[in-house]
C-alpha cells in the first residue's frame, strides 16, 4: 500500500487502494453524519426492543417496559366507546320497543348494533343475509310465525322458541298425525293444504281431506288455514313454506310434525343487544308495527 | 479506523459560508422567497363564507369530516381524483420547467432552498458577512461567540416553530387552533406535528443545509434524466475565462480569479468545473460574477445560462441560439400538451361533476325474497350524496317495462327522503313485482332507479337489474 494518496487517472478521485484484477475501488467518502445516522438508528432499535415486545423467549415473547399491547388496545377503544354510547344504550334499554322507530337517531344506532348481533349470533342458522334456510325462517319477508312487531320479535328474541331452558319460551307443539290418522287419510290432507294454497291438487281427495282438515287441523291453523300467531301455527294459505310445499314434504310434515327451536337468547346476550338485533331484523324489510299492519 | 495508509471512507461536512450577493436574480429569489413564504404563512386565515354548517377556513384539510375545502371548492374522498389529478400536473410541470431550465426549481421555489435562504439571511444579520462569519467559526467558545450562536439559534428556532406552528393550521380551524395552542389545550397530535417540523426545519435550514440537497433529496437524481443539450443550466464560459489569473497583459481569460462565484454558492462548489450534481442552478454565481466584469470592464456573462449545444457553437465563435429556441422544443411542447391535457381534464370535470351523488347497490344475499302473497322483491342499497351546505328532500322512483312498486325502509307512506347538509344517506330500498307481474317470473329484468331533487328539480338515475324467480 501505497503512503500518499493514491488518485483515479479517468476521474480524478481519490482510491481507497484497493485492486481487484487491475479494477481499483474509487473512495467517494459518505458524509460523517451519515455514519451518526445509522449508530443512531441501532440504538434507537436497542431500545425499541426494550420499550416495546419483541424478543422470542422460550415462553413468548418479552412485554417491553411501556406494557403496550394491541389487545389491551382493543379492550380499551371498545371501553371508550361504549362510554360514548352510553347515553343511547340507557335510551334503549328504557324506550318502549313499539315506540322505537319514532326515535330515528335512537333508531339508527339500535340498527347498527343490531347489525353485528346479528352477524355474530344470528346468522349461524337465519343466514347471512337472514334469507334462512329450510327449517329457519327467512326473515326478510312479510310473513311471521309468531308476529313481526319490534316488541314481537324482541320477546321471540328473549326467551326463543320450544327450548327447554325459558319457562317464558314461546311454544307450541303440532302433534304427528302419523300416529293418529291412515296413510290415505294424510294423502287426502296433504291435498287439501294443496288446495288452501291454490297450488294443483286432486280435488276428490282435497274433499276428503278438507273434512279431515277441519276435524284435525283447523283448530290451530284456523278454517281457510290462515293459521294462527298466539300458538305459532303457520298461514297455510300463503307462498311462503318453511319446510317446501311439496307432496312429499307436506307428507312428512303431517306425519311427523315438527319442531323447530331457537335458544333463549336473553340468558346469553345482555338487554340492549337484544332489543338492538330485534331493531335490526324488524328494519330487514317485513316488520310491522303494533297493530299488525305492514308499515310499507 | 483511519490510519495514514487507508483513506477515510466517511468524510466530515465542509461547512459553506455564502458571502452577500446582490443583482436582478438576488432580488428575484427574495420576491419568490416573500410570495412563497406569505402564501404558507397566511393562507390558513383566509375566511371564506359556506354557510352556518360548513368552516369558513379559505383552504382546509378536514381529515377528521374527510372534506378538502378550497375557496369555493369542496372535495369528498370519493372525488380523490382530483388531488391525484394536481399531483400528475405538478409532476409533470417540474418535468417541463427542469427540460427547459434545469434545476430552477431546486435554486428558486424548493422549500429547502427558500428556508435556507432565510436563515442565511439571519446569521448575516446576527454574525456578518461571509469573512466574519468565518473568522467566528474559527474562533474559540468566547462570550461573543456564545451570545451570537444563541441569538442566531434563538431567532431560527422561532421560524423554524413558526413554519410548524403554519403547518398545523391547514388542519383545523386556524383562529380556535392558536387559541388552543396558547392556553396549552389543543390535542397532543398538534404540538407534536409543530415539534417535528420545527425540529426539521431547525436542523435542515440551519446545519444541515447543502446535505439534503446533495446526500437526503432524490430529485437531484432523477432529473438529469430529464435535462438534455439544449436545456439551459448555469454554466461558465470557459473558453472565454480561461486561462484564468490576474494578469492584464493579454496572456489571460476573462475570469481573474476573484472566487467571487465560489464564495457565494449556497452549495459550496466551484461552478467553473463544469456542470455538476451538487450544482441547484440558484444563479447567484451569475449576480457575483457579473458585478466583478463590470468593474473590471468585461461584458457580462462569464457565468450564464447556457445550453449545453450552445458551447460548441461559441467556441467556434458564432452566435448561439436564440433563449427561445432552445426552450420551445418538442420535449418542451410535449410536456406543456400533456400537463395541459390534464389540467383541461380536471376543469372539465369540477364542471360536469353532479350535485346529486347516486350509488345503487343491489342486496344479493338473498337475490330475491317471496312475500306472502306471492310477489317479488329485491332490495337495493341506495347511497345518496347531498354535497351541499343546506338539507335537501329527495324523491326515489322507479322506471321499467312492468309495474314496479317502490317502498323505502323506515318510511312507510312516502318515497322522499331529507338528506342533511354535508352528508351521505344510505337508504334501504324495496322494489316489488306482483304475483303476476313479468317481472316477478322473469329470471332477470332491467330496472332504473330515479331521485329528484324536489326543490330544484335536478335528476339523476342509475340503472340496474331486478331478479325474479324465474320459471
Amino acid at each position: 500500500m501505497a503512503d500518499k494518496k493514491k488518485t483515479d487517472e479517468v476521474s480524478g478521485v481519490e482510491t481507497t487502494g484497493h485492486s481487484w484484477d487491475g479494477i481499483e475501488e474509487l473512495n467517494n467518502p459518505l458524509p460523517r453524519w451519515w455514519l451518526w445516522t445509522l449508530y443512531m438508528t441501532i440504538i434507537w432499535g436497542i431500545g425499541y426492543t426494550i420499550a416495546y415486545p419483541a424478543w422470542p423467549m422460550v415462553s413468548g415473547a418479552t412485554q417491553g417496559l411501556l406494557g403496550w399491547s394491541t389487545r389491551a388496545n382493543v379492550v380499551r377503544s371498545i371501553e371508550e366507546h361504549e362510554a360514548l354510547n352510553a347515553g343511547l344504550v340507557s335510551q334503549l334499554v328504557a324506550v318502549d320497543m313499539d315506540a322505537l322507530s319514532d326515535d330515528t337517531d335512537l333508531l339508527r344506532y339500535a340498527v347498527a348494533r343490531g347489525s353485528s348481533v346479528f352477524k355474530a349470533n344470528c346468522s349461524q342458522c337465519h343466514g347471512s343475509g337472514a334469507a334462512g334456510a329450510k327449517g329457519y325462517p327467512n326473515l326478510l319477508d312479510n310473513d311471521w310465525l309468531w308476529g313481526g312487531s319490534l316488541s314481537e320479535i324482541a320477546y321471540s328474541v328473549r326467551h326463543g322458541i320450544r327450548n327447554d331452558t325459558d319457562t317464558d319460551a314461546r311454544f307450541s307443539q303440532m302433534p304427528a298425525f302419523g300416529e293418529i290418522l291412515e296413510d290415505a287419510d294424510i294423502d287426502a290432507l296433504v291435498e287439501q293444504v294443496l288446495a288452501l294454497s291454490g297450488q294443483d291438487h286432486d280435488q276428490a281427495a282435497a274433499a276428503r281431506g278438507a273434512v279431515l282438515f277441519e276435524e284435525n287441523c283447523a283448530a290451530c291453523h284456523g278454517e281457510t288455514g290462515t293459521g294462527d300467531r298466539a300458538q305459532g301455527a303457520p298461514n297455510l294459505a300463503d307462498e311462503i313454506w318453511l319446510y317446501g310445499a311439496d307432496r312429499e314434504t307436506l307428507k312428512t310434515t303431517i306425519s311427523m310434525a315438527r319442531f323447530g327451536v331457537m335458544p333463549a337468547w336473553g340468558q346469553r346476550l345482555n338487554e340492549p343487544d337484544i332489543r338492538a338485533v330485534a331493531a335490526f331484523v324488524h328494519g330487514l324489510g317485513g316488520g310491522e308495527n303494533p297493530a299488525g299492519l305492514d308499515p310499507n | 479506523m483511519t490510519s495514514s495508509t487507508e483513506p477515510s471512507l466517511y468524510a466530515p461536512r465542509e461547512p459553506v459560508f455564502p458571502r452577500r450577493v446582490s443583482g436582478p436574480f438576488r432580488r428575484l429569489k427574495w420576491w419568490i422567497m416573500a410570495v412563497t413564504l406569505g402564501i404558507y404563512y397566511l393562507t390558513p386565515w383566509l375566511r371564506w363564507e359556506r354557510g352556518p354548517s360548513l368552516p369558513d377556513q379559505a383552504v382546509l384539510v378536514d381529515l377528521a369530516h374527510r372534506r378538502f375545502y378550497f375557496f369555493w371548492i369542496e372535495i369528498w374522498p370519493h372525488e380523490f381524483y382530483f388531488v391525484a389529478g394536481l399531483l400528475i400536473m405538478a409532476g409533470l410541470g417540474l418535468f417541463l420547467f427542469t427540460s427547459a431550465l434545469g434545476r430552477v426549481w431546486c435554486g428558486y421555489a424548493c422549500p429547502q432552498t427558500v428556508w435556507t435562504d432565510l436563515f442565511i439571511l439571519v446569521e448575516r444579520w446576527i454574525e456578518g458577512d461571509r469573512n466574519a462569519r468565518v473568522k467566528l467559526w474559527k474562533a474559540k467558545w468566547n462570550l461573543r461567540k456564545w451570545r451570537l450562536r444563541m441569538t442566531k439559534w434563538i431567532v431560527w428556532l422561532l421560524i423554524a416553530m413558526a413554519t410548524g406552528g403554519a403547518w398545523v393550521f391547514y388542519f383545523t380551524d386556524a383562529p380556535s387552533l392558536a387559541r388552543d395552542l396558547v392556553s396549552f389545550s389543543a390535542h397532543p397530535v398538534a404540538y407534536g406535528t409543530i415539534a417535528v417540523l420545527t425540529a426539521t426545519t431547525f436542523v435542515f435550514g440551519g446545519f444541515m443545509r447543502e446535505q439534503v440537497c446533495i446526500y437526503m433529496c432524490p430529485w437531484p437524481r432523477i432529473q438529469a434524466a430529464m435535462m438534455d443539450d439544449d436545456t439551459l443550466t448555469v454554466a461558465y464560459r470557459d473558453w472565454r475565462g480561461e486561462p484564468r489569473g490576474k494578469k492584464r497583459d493579454g496572456t489571460t481569460g476573462d475570469c481573474i480569479d476573484c472566487m467571487a462565484c465560489v464564495n457565494v454558492c449556497p452549495m459550496g462548489i466551484d461552478i467553473r468545473d463544469g456542470q455538476q450534481m451538487e450544482c441547484i442552478t440558484c444563479a447567484l454565481c451569475i449576480d457575483a460574477c457579473d458585478d466583478v466584469m463590470d468593474r473590471i470592464g468585461k461584458p457580462r456573462g462569464l457565468i450564464d445560462y447556457l445550453a449545453l449545444s450552445d458551447e460548441p457553437v461559441e467556441r467556434a465563435g458564432a452566435a448561439p441560439k436564440p433563449i427561445w429556441k432552445h426552450v420551445l422544443r418538442p420535449r418542451t411542447i410535449l410536456y406543456t400538451t400533456l400537463w395541459s391535457l390534464v389540467g383541461v381534464g380536471l376543469l372539465y370535470a369540477l364542471f360536469i361533476r353532479s350535485d346529486i351523488g347516486l350509488t345503487v347497490s343491489p342486496v344479493r344475499n338473498p337475490t330475491y325474497v317471496t312475500q306472502s302473497d306471492g310477489s317479488i322483491r329485491n332490495i337495493y342499497d341506495v347511497r345518496l350524496r347531498n354535497q351541499l351546505g343546506e338539507a335537501r328532500v329527495f324523491r326515489l322512483s322507479v322506471s321499467s317495462d312492468s309495474l314496479l312498486r317502490i317502498d323505502l325502509q323506515g318510511i312507510p307512506d312516502g318515497s322522499d327522503v331529507t338528506v342533511p347538509a354535508d352528508s351521505t344517506h344510505l337508504q334501504r330500498v324495496y322494489v316489488t313485482a306482483g304475483p303476476d307481474d313479468a317481472a316477478a317470473s322473469t329470471d332477470v329484468s332491467d330496472l332504473r332507479l330515479w331521485v329528484e331533487d324536489l326543490a330544484t328539480g335536478d335528476r339523476a338515475s342509475r340503472a340496474t337489474t331486478f331478479n325474479g324467480k324465474g320459471n
